[in-house]
């Protein structure tokens, strides 16, 4: 049995132009998201992990029609409405913006200083029409507040008179004041302190559970990660490396840069040996990829192949039967397992 | 081990507009050379400020306390930083004797002038080098660091580099004027997981080969449990907590500093539910008196806690822990 898919993406590529290269010649093209595909279940808390530069940024906004659809598709369903958001009109692109949220990194600099923290999370609602009266939108804005643990005698302050935290918890009330049924997360606790970092990835599971949403979770934190999603996608270079099941993919990694990612974690344990090589170099310019497989130039396993054709995302057979498939993008996975 | 560094009763306040704000409070701690002491705690935990006193970096409405006393022990003898007031007294620890990393290595070279030159000017400030002689050494200082094509580094901008590259490059600019203490500031926290493993390794390589102190900044406990010999806990201005890396972590004794660790989460315990510290960090204008964690304490005993400043007490000859629990241990224990 399939759980209902919310957003899938289908080969979604996503390319930029940037300036640059011969004068009056083709302009340099930087293909920030090359051919990912994935699908979303409902209700599910799906991660994105990859390093900067890996395109995840980019692939989430793609997903909220932030970023422009190169090629590919994204597909909304979420049993009322179905969108292809690469040629949705502008009516289902506004109802869209209500069924889907952003909350972003850095909670000093998402809040809007001259504003009031009832007036940021009301906005979304005033914008959208979402609400008839001000006293509907009162109601709405203290719900909020109150599921997200603010004081509502906070309302009627400024951002700057809240530390990280709590300005952190504003945002996540704003994001969700409209109801959305999809929030992408993008690095939502990475400015935060760990005392207050674990607070509000419980208020956002927990939140999750009571409303149904369903999350994408953008982080370069495999250990948050690991903590808050049920199924993890990790991407190198604008292209999905691996996807698996949360404890099927920390507990058997297939990719090399998954194993390389998972053991660059500083662990707790000073005499904790890293037995896994390190890895070399640097993530390549975008301007300058190489042939073949993205990964080849840092790989401690590239050999021929590596370097001349890209491997394609095929399913580690062995794990299928929850209907949830662990994938992997290399060419040697198999030879690599012992 | 020769004592490389001594602080002393350092107190830093600072002077503002809502009034005088208390930044660091009496903390004392020193260092040997070839030593890597952590310094963890959460923003506003008064971690950055104290090192910057060890050069007096610090802006310029802070105040000192009368007390405070940091000693650096040179090869001529102990410098006694307190005392020092001009930027000429000065030059003799800052980027002489002590060199300094932060975080965003962008924001730390000057972007219009290239890598090289800004290396090459600060051996001619604080060395008796020939222009000649400072481009062959940043050079080779360079490809110490693991900066593949240094001649052709040498010549470029900060923007022309890599995020883990910059940092390297920092490191080698640090290091060229063979400090006896290197500060770094949250060396790591910019970079990638991948890159922060390579940035530790090197800075462990190095501390082997020059034989200097490091001051490691940083909110990460893993990291600190990666490099450091020694580490000490802030909270809102205050060492909490202190020792050896292994004692400290092994056997955190500080509520804050087993709070801190159980807020981490863990890949190796996926089961149990994160546990935040309750409340956040008091603003700097309403610091608790007495201990400075009281209200987010989940041991807090009673009226104690929020009256008297608890002092240190030793759980094991070298792991020392400012906590009113233990106090009460050792007066029990007395009886």
């Amino acid at each position: 049995m399939k759980r209902d898919v919310l957003i899938s993406a289908t080969e979604v590529s996503v390319h930029y132009l940037v300036s640059g290269g011969k004068l009056f010649g083709p302009k340099p093209v930087v293909r920030a998201v090359e051919n990912v595909s994935l699908n979303i279940t409902k209700g599910s808390f799906f991660g994105l992990v990859g390093e900067s530069g890996s395109g995840k940024t980019t692939l989430g906004r793609a997903m909220l029609k932030a970023a422009p659809i190169t090629s590919g598709v994204v597909n909304y369903n979420d049993g009322e409405v179905n969108y292809n958001l690469a040629s949705m009109d502008a009516k289902q692109l506004k109802d869209y913006r209500s069924r889907s949220q952003l909350i972003f990194q850095d909670p000093y600099a998402a809040l809007s200083p001259r504003m009031t923290v009832r007036d940021i999370i009301a906005e979304p609602l005033e914008i959208m029409k979402l609400t008839s009266s001000r006293e509907e939108t009162d109601k709405r804005v203290r719900e909020i507040a109150t599921k997200c643990r603010l004081n509502l005698e906070h309302l009627r302050r400024f951002p700057h008179a809240f530390s990280g935290g709590q300005r952190q918890r504003i945002s996540i009330a704003r994001a969700l004041v409209s109801e959305p049924k999809f929030v992408v997360a993008d690095e939502s606790v990475a400015a935060l302190d760990v005392s207050i970092q674990a607070d509000v990835l419980n208020l956002l599971k927990e939140i999750q559970q009571e409303m149904g949403l369903t999350f994408l979770f953008i982080s370069h934190d495999l250990s948050v990660v690991a903590h808050v999603c049920d199924h993890v996608a990790v991407m190198y270079f604008g292209r999905l490396v691996e996807t698996a099941p949360t404890r099927e993919l920390f507990s058997n990694p297939r990719h090399p840069y998954t194993k390389a990612l998972l053991s660059a974690i500083p662990s707790l344990d000073p005499d904790a040996i890293n037995t896994t090589q390190k890895l070399e170099g640097e993530i390549p310019s975008p301007s300058n990829p190489p042939p073949g497989c993205k990964f080849q130039t840092r790989c401690p396993n590239a050999i021929d192949i590596c370097r001349r054709d890209e491997p394609k995302l095929e399913a580690v057979s062995e794990v299928s039967a929850v209907g949830e498939e662990h994938n992997v993008a290399c060419h040697r996975w198999q030879e690599l397992m012992e | 081990m020769t004592r490389l560094l001594d602080v002393e009763n350092l107190t830093l306040e600072f002077d503002t507009d809502e009034g005088r704000i208390t930044a660091v409070d009496d903390v004392s701690f020193s260092l040997e050379a070839g030593e890597i002491m952590g310094l963890v705690g959460e923003s506003g935990s008064g971690k950055s400020v104290t090192a910057k006193s060890l050069m007096k970096l610090n802006a310029s409405n802070a105040v000192y306390g009368a007390d405070t006393k940091i000693t650096l022990h040179l090869k001529d003898g102990p410098v006694d930083i307190m005392s020092l007031h001009t930027s000429k007294e000065l030059k003799v620890v800052r980027g002489g004797a002590i060199s300094m990393i932060f975080q965003e290595p962008m924001a730390s070279f000057a972007p219009a002038i290239t890598i090289g030159d800004q290396m090459v000017e600060q051996l001619l400030i604080h060395t008796s080098m020939s222009a000649v002689k400072a481009r062959e050494v940043s050079i080779e200082m360079l490809n110490r660091v693991g900066i593949a094509d240094a001649a052709a580094r040498f010549g470029q901008y900060a923007f022309e580099l890599s995020g883990g590259m910059r940092q390297r490059a920092m490191i080698a600019m640090a290091l060229s004027t063979n400090p006896k203490l290197l500060i770094a500031d949250e060396p790591t926290t910019a970079l990638d997981v991948t890159i922060q493993a390579q940035v530790i390794d090197l800075m462990k390589d190095l501390v082997k080969d020059f034989g200097m102190g490091i001051v490691f900044i940083t909110h990460d406990l893993g990291v600190i449990a990666q490099t450091a010999d020694t580490v000490a806990v802030m909270y809102l201005g205050r060492v909490i907590e202190k020792g050896p890396v292994r004692q400290v972590i092994g056997n955190p004794s500080h509520p804050y500093t087993r709070g801190l660790i159980d807020a981490l989460p863990r890949l190796d315990d996926l089961d149990t539910p994160l546990k935040p510290i309750p409340g956040d960090i008091p603003s700097p204008l309403e610091r608790p008196s007495g201990c400075v964690f009281s209200t987010r304490c989940s041991s807090y005993l009673g009226p104690q806690c929020s009256a008297s400043i608890p002092t240190f007490n030793h759980i094991s000859p070298d792991h020392m822990v400012a906590c009113h629990i233990y106090q009460q241990d050792q007066q029990g224990t007395q009886k």
